[in-house]
């Protein structure tokens, strides 16, 4: 699944940032917690927050995050925007509850299990 | 032996919203030595873990890292209020964070432990009024 197959699972927009959208996703984080996602999230990591401020980012940067998903409609500042394209971060917007996104995207990548 | 590359940082008790650049910064001079990436995300996570907590728990502090072919050395020294039960903060999900730092996304309790588990060594040396040195090494 490439960062667009995901974007088009959740309805969502991508924002500004890296254009990277071809980049494979290859595991998952839902936290709203930044110390949680630093605790618990793999390499190569999509992560998906309702939290919207810079330290979103700059957790993301610290854990080579490759894209952003933000939850329920959340808009990131420009400033945010600015530092994730710097970062090489991918960062895209659904309406989509916290929940419903992490169900859905879980029942794409574990077909057939 | 070449002698260690020594960077330093003041971290501010400023906007929270600046809180990382030393890390930041420390990640892409890593990056540029040749550090291998799974060291480089365990440093990075961290120092990042440390540096919010000298913000949010010690009014700011400084960051002094030691860099030789071998490995990365960490001193993180602020002049905070100290760590009183030591134990108790070493624990996952113990945190004497307010709300408004929950609400910026910090404060569930993942700090120290997270800096223990990704680092080869980390030893904190603290004293209540006086301040907390914590000194974490990663192996290369
Ligand atoms: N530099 C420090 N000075 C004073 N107290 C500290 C310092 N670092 C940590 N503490 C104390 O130890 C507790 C646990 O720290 P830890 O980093 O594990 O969790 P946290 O910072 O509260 O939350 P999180 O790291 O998940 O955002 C803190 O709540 C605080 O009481
Ligand atoms: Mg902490």
């Amino acid at each position: 699944m490439t960062q667009r197959d995901v974007a088009k699972l959740l309805n969502a927009r991508f924002l500004e940032a890296s254009e990277d959208y071809d980049r494979e996703a290859v595991n998952f984080c839902g936290a709203d917690m930044m110390s949680e996602a630093l605790a618990f999230s793999h390499e190569n990591t999509t992560l998906l927050t309702g939290l919207c401020n810079q330290q979103v980012i700059r957790t993301a940067e610290m854990l080579d995050v490759h894209a952003i998903i933000f939850v329920r409609g959340k808009q990131p500042t420009p400033e945010m925007l600015e530092m994730a394209k710097e970062k090489d971060i991918v960062v895209m917007s659904t309406c989509e509850t916290m929940y419903n996104a992490c169900g859905k995207i879980y029942h794409a990548t574990h077909k057939g299990e | 032996m070449s002698e260690p590359i020594v960077l330093k940082y003041k971290v501010t008790d400023g906007e929270f919203q600046h809180v990382g650049e030393a890390s930041s910064s420390v990640k892409k001079e890593l990056r540029a030595l040749g550090v291998s990436p799974d060291a480089l995300r365990r440093i990075s996570v961290a120092m990042y873990e440390g540096e919010v907590n000298m913000v949010i728990h010690a009014n700011g502090g400084t960051i002094t890292v030691e860099i030789t072919p071998q490995q990365v050395k960490m001193i993180l020294d602020d002049v905070g209020p100290g760590i009183p039960d030591l134990e108790k903060a070493m624990q996952a999900g113990w945190s004497t964070a307010p709300d408004e730092i929950r609400n910026l996304g910090f404060g569930a309790g993942m700090g120290l432990p997270n800096m223990k588990a990704n680092t080869d060594t980390m030893e904190i040396d603290t004293r209540v009024g006086e301040g907390t040195r914590i000194t974490m090494t990663v192996n290369l």
